[in-house]
C-alpha cells in the first residue's frame, strides 16, 4: 500500500502559537481516514495544509513523492479538493456551481457529468435553480457535486455534515464511500461527529493540542483505544460545551422549483 | 411655466424632426462619453480588482484615500489639469489633443476611472472572503480566483458602471475646459446648454436638458436590466 | 439659568438688529456682460455707488444675450450691455425705459504672431476678415450670440462673407471671450477681442498679438470697431423691480464724477484706459 500524503516533522504557526505539531503521520492512497478532536485542536489547519493552501512552517509534507513547498504547481493543486463546512456558493446556477471545478480546469461541457452527480445527490432536476436558494443541506450536496464532478485523488471533508438533518449527513456518507470504493480516492475526513467517523472511516485519530494522540484501524481506535486521552474523548469528557457549534446559515430559504 | 412648455413643445420638435444639429450634438455626447466609459472600465475594472483583492499592498494606508479623493475630484479641475496637460506648453502639447472629442476623452477617462477603481474595489472587498479560499482549494489560478470574485461582485461593479456614466454624461465643466464647445467639432449636450442658456435661449436649452435627461434614463435603464437579469431574483 | 438669559438676550438681538439693518440696504440688480465684470470695471466702481446710496449692487455678469433676456424676465432692475441693435429692440419692446450712452471701448482683430492671412497693418476690419476667409486661416468665434459675437458677425457681413462652421477654419466656440483668447492662444487662430478683455489676459496669451486696430483706441482706424455700451433700467411695470435705485444708479453712472473714474481703469495696469468714458454728460461738461 502506498502512501498519498508523508508528514515528517511537520510544524505549523500563527503568530508564533503552534497549531499543528505532527512528527509523522501517513495518509494511504485510497483509504477514508478520520481525524476526529475537540474544536481548537488543528484539525481544519491540517487539512488546509494537506489541501496546499498554504505552507508549513517546519518539517516536510510529501505528497506521492512530491516534496510540497510555498509555490506549488497548478496541476498538483488541482488533484486535491477540499469540501468545507460551511458551503460557500456562487451567484449562479446549481449547474453552474457544480461545473466550475472542471471550467477551471478548462473543460468546457460536463452537463451530462453534472446532471448525473446531481441525481446521485438527489438534485435531479436542480440545475437551474439559483444556488443561492438552496437549503443548508442541498447546499452542502452542490458543494460535495462540485468537489467530485474534478474527480479529484484527494477529498478532503472538513466538518461536512455538522449541522446538517439525518437525511443529508446519510446521502452525503454513502456518496463519499461510494467514491471511495469505485474510484479509490482517498478521503480525509475532519469531524467532531466519533459516530461519523465510525460509520465511513477505515482509519480514524484522534487530535489534541496540534497532535495526533492516537492513530488506528477504526474499529481498534473505537474499541481498544491505548491512549487515555482517546478513552476519556469518546466518553465525552473531553467535547466541553464550547465546542463549536456552526451559527445558522444566512439567508436559506427552501424553493424547489 | 411658459418657458417650460416652450421647452417641451420644442423638445419634441426636435427631436420629431431630427434636427441634424441636435443628432450630431447626440452623436458626440454618445461618442465622448461611452469612450470615456470604455476606457475607464478596461483600465479600472482590473486596477480595482486588484486593489481590492490584494492581501498585502505597499502603500495601501496611501492608495485608497487617493482613490476616494479621486472619486470626487470636481470635474472642473480634472478639466483644468487636463488642459495643462494638452496645452501647447503642457507635456503632452505635441498630440494636439486639446480642443478635439480625443481630448475630451482624455478628461472624462480621468473623471470616471477614479469613480470605476473605487467602487468596484469596495464591491469586491464585499465579496464572501471564504469564494477565495473555496476557489483555491478547488485548484483555481489566481487569474481565475480574481475573475471569479469579480462576477461574483457584478452587482457592485455594474454599479460602478452607471455612477461612472452618470457622471460623465452630465459633466459639463471638463469638456468645455478641454473640448472648446466648437461647434460641430467639440459641443455635447451640456455645453450647448450651458451655451444656450447664456444666450437667453432657454427653451432651447431645457429642450437639450430633455434630451440629455432621456438618454441618461435609457442608459440607466438598460444597465439596471442587465443588473436585474445579473442578480437573479 | 436666569444669568445666562441676559448675554443670550444681547446676542439675539444683534443678530436681529444686524438682519434688520442689512434688509434696509436696497439691492441692485445689474445684468451686464463678461467684460465689464472681467476687466474689473465694476470692482474700480461698483463700492463708491454702493457707499453713496447705502445700496447693495448685485452683478449677474453673463453674454449680452441672457443679460437682455433677464432684463426682459424682469429678473433685473437694470442691464449695461454692448450690442446697440438688441438694445433698441429691447427699448422698442417696452422691457426698458430709455438707452443711455455710457462708454466705448474697442475691438481688436487679435492673431498668431506668425500671420497666416497677413493681416498685420490692414486698417479696415472688414478687409483683414476677408483676408484670413480667403486663407482659411482659422478663425475663432465667440459663437456665442454675446455682444463681441455679434459685432463679429456684423463684420463678416460688412466684408460679404458668410463663414461657414463646416468649413473646417472657422470655428464657433460658444464660450466666453477670455475661454475663446485662450483657444485662439492655443491653436493659432485668429480672433475678434474687445481690446479690454485682451490686455487684461495678454501676459497669459505669448502666442497672440494685436494685428489689426493699433495699440490703443486712439490708434484704431476703423470706426466699425469701436464698442458703444448702453445702460437701461428695465420697466418698472415687470413688477419687482427698484426702479428708483436703478434710476439713482444710471445718474450716477453717467455723472461727469463717475465716468472720469471710468476713465482711469486700467491705466496703471496697462498704461491705457480700458473704456473712454462717453455718456451725455461727459461730453457736455
Amino acid at each position: 500500500m502506498t502512501n498519498a500524503y508523508e508528514l515528517t516533522g511537520l510544524r505549523h504557526r500563527y503568530g508564533g502559537r503552534c497549531v499543528v505539531d505532527v512528527p509523522s503521520m501517513q495518509v494511504r492512497t485510497g483509504e477514508i481516514l478520520a481525524l476526529v478532536g475537540p474544536s481548537g485542536a488543528g484539525k481544519s489547519t491540517l487539512l488546509r495544509l494537506l489541501n496546499f493552501l498554504e505552507a508549513p512552517t517546519e518539517g516536510r509534507l510529501v505528497y506521492k513523492g512530491n516534496e510540497v513547498g510555498h509555490d506549488v504547481p497548478l496541476d498538483l493543486r488541482r488533484k486535491v479538493v477540499t469540501v468545507f463546512q460551511r458551503p460557500v456558493l456562487l451567484r449562479r446556477s446549481v449547474a453552474a456551481n457544480v461545473r466550475i471545478g472542471g471550467r477551471i480546469r478548462g473543460e468546457r461541457h460536463g452537463g451530462e457529468k453534472t446532471d448525473a452527480l446531481l441525481g446521485r445527490l438527489g438534485l435531479a432536476g436542480f440545475g437551474h435553480a439559483p444556488a443561492r436558494t438552496l437549503s443548508a443541506g442541498e447546499a452542502q450536496r452542490v458543494a460535495l457535486a462540485r468537489a467530485l464532478i474534478v474527480e479529484p485523488e484527494v477529498l478532503l471533508l472538513d466538518e461536512p455534515t455538522s449541522n446538517l438533518d439525518p437525511y443529508n449527513v446519510g446521502l452525503i456518507e454513502d456518496v463519499v464511500r461510494s467514491e471511495n470504493h469505485q474510484r479509490g480516492t482517498t478521503v480525509v475526513v475532519v469531524t467532531h461527529d466519533i459516530f461519523q467517523a465510525r460509520r465511513i472511516a477505515q482509519r480514524s485519530g484522534l487530535m489534541m493540542a496540534g497532535r495526533i494522540v492516537e492513530l488506528a484501524d477504526t474499529e481498534t481506535f473505537f474499541t481498544t483505544p491505548q491512549r487515555q486521552e482517546t478513552v476519556a474523548f469518546l466518553r465525552g469528557d473531553l467535547v466541553d460545551s464550547g465546542a463549536y457549534i456552526p451559527p445558522p446559515p444566512k439567508r436559506r430559504r427552501r424553493s424547489r422549483r | 411655466m411658459e418657458t417650460i412648455g416652450r421647452a417641451l413643445v420644442d423638445a419634441i420638435r426636435l427631436l420629431r424632426e431630427l434636427d441634424p444639429e441636435l443628432v450630431e450634438t447626440v452623436a458626440l455626447t454618445l461618442q465622448v462619453t461611452l469612450g470615456a466609459l470604455i476606457i475607464a472600465l478596461v483600465s479600472g475594472i482590473p486596477i480595482g480588482a486588484a486593489v481590492g483583492l490584494a492581501r498585502r499592498l505597499p502603500g495601501r494606508a496611501l492608495i485608497v484615500p487617493v482613490i476616494y479623493t479621486g472619486m470626487g475630484l470636481p470635474p472642473v479641475t480634472v478639466g483644468l489639469f487636463t488642459y495643462l496637460l494638452l496645452s501647447n506648453q503642457g507635456p503632452l502639447g505635441g498630440l494636439g489633443w486639446l480642443f478635439t472629442p480625443t481630448g475630451m476623452i482624455t478628461a472624462q477617462t480621468f473623471i470616471a476611472f477614479p469613480l470605476v477603481v473605487g467602487l468596484t474595489m469596495t464591491s469586491v472587498q464585499g465579496v464572501d472572503p471564504d469564494v477565495r479560499t473555496q476557489m483555491i482549494a478547488l485548484g483555481a489560478s489566481n487569474r481565475q480566483v480574481a475573475l471569479t470574485i469579480l462576477t461574483e461582485a457584478r452587482i457592485g461593479v455594474t454599479a460602478a458602471v452607471v455612477a461612472a456614466y452618470g457622471s460623465i454624461i452630465s459633466e459639463v465643466g471638463a469638456v468645455m475646459l478641454v473640448g472648446g464647445n466648437i461647434e460641430g467639432e467639440t459641443r455635447v449636450l451640456t455645453t450647448a446648454i450651458v451655451l444656450e442658456t447664456r444666450q437667453g435661449n432657454f427653451a432651447l436649452a431645457l429642450a437639450l436638458g430633455i434630451v440629455l435627461l432621456g438618454i441618461a434614463f435609457l442608459t440607466n435603464f438598460l444597465f439596471h436590466r442587465l443588473q436585474v437579469r445579473q442578480g437573479g431574483p | 439659568m436666569r444669568r445666562r438669559v441676559g448675554p443670550l438676550l444681547v446676542v439675539v438681538l444683534a443678530l436681529v438688529g444686524c438682519s434688520r439693518g442689512s434688509s434696509e440696504v436696497g439691492v441692485l440688480r445689474l445684468a451686464t456682460t463678461t467684460s465689464t465684470a472681467d476687466s474689473g470695471l465694476l470692482d474700480a466702481i461698483l463700492p463708491a455707488f454702493e457707499e453713496e446710496y447705502r445700496a447693495r449692487v448685485d452683478v449677474v455678469a453673463t453674454g449680452t444675450g441672457q443679460a437682455i433676456e433677464l432684463g426682459e424676465a424682469g429678473d433685473a432692475d437694470v442691464i449695461l450691455v454692448h450690442a446697440r441693435a438688441l438694445e433698441d429692440a429691447f427699448v422698442a419692446e417696452g422691457h426698458g425705459t430709455e438707452r443711455f450712452d455710457v462708454m466705448y471701448n474697442d475691438f481688436v482683430i487679435v492673431g498668431p504672431e506668425d500671420d497666416p492671412a497677413s493681416i498685420e497693418g490692414v486698417s479696415v476690419a472688414a478687409d483683414a476678415l476677408g483676408l484670413i476667409a480667403g486663407s482659411q486661416a482659422t478663425f475663432a468665434s465667440r459663437g456665442d450670440s454675446s455682444g463681441t459675437h455679434t459685432k463679429e458677425r456684423a463684420l463678416w457681413e460688412a466684408a460679404g462673407i458668410d463663414p461657414d462652421t463646416g468649413s473646417g477654419w472657422y470655428k464657433s466656440l460658444g464660450q466666453g471671450m477670455g475661454d475663446t483668447l485662450n483657444f485662439a492662444n492655443e491653436t493659432g487662430a485668429y480672433t475678434l477681442s474687445d481690446r479690454g478683455t485682451y490686455l487684461s489676459q495678454q501676459a497669459n496669451l505669448p502666442n497672440l498679438s494685436v494685428l489689426v486696430g493699433g495699440m490703443s483706441i486712439a490708434e484704431n482706424a476703423d470706426p466699425a470697431l469701436l464698442n458703444p455700451y448702453g445702460v437701461i433700467p428695465v420697466d418698472p411695470d415687470k413688477g419687482n423691480i427698484d426702479a428708483e435705485l436703478a434710476e439713482q444708479f444710471v445718474e450716477w453712472l453717467t455723472s461727469v464724477e463717475t465716468q472720469s473714474r471710468i476713465e482711469k481703469v486700467g491705466v496703471d495696469a496697462f498704461g491705457q484706459p480700458l473704456f473712454y468714458p462717453d455718456s451725455e454728460k461727459w461730453r457736455n461738461r
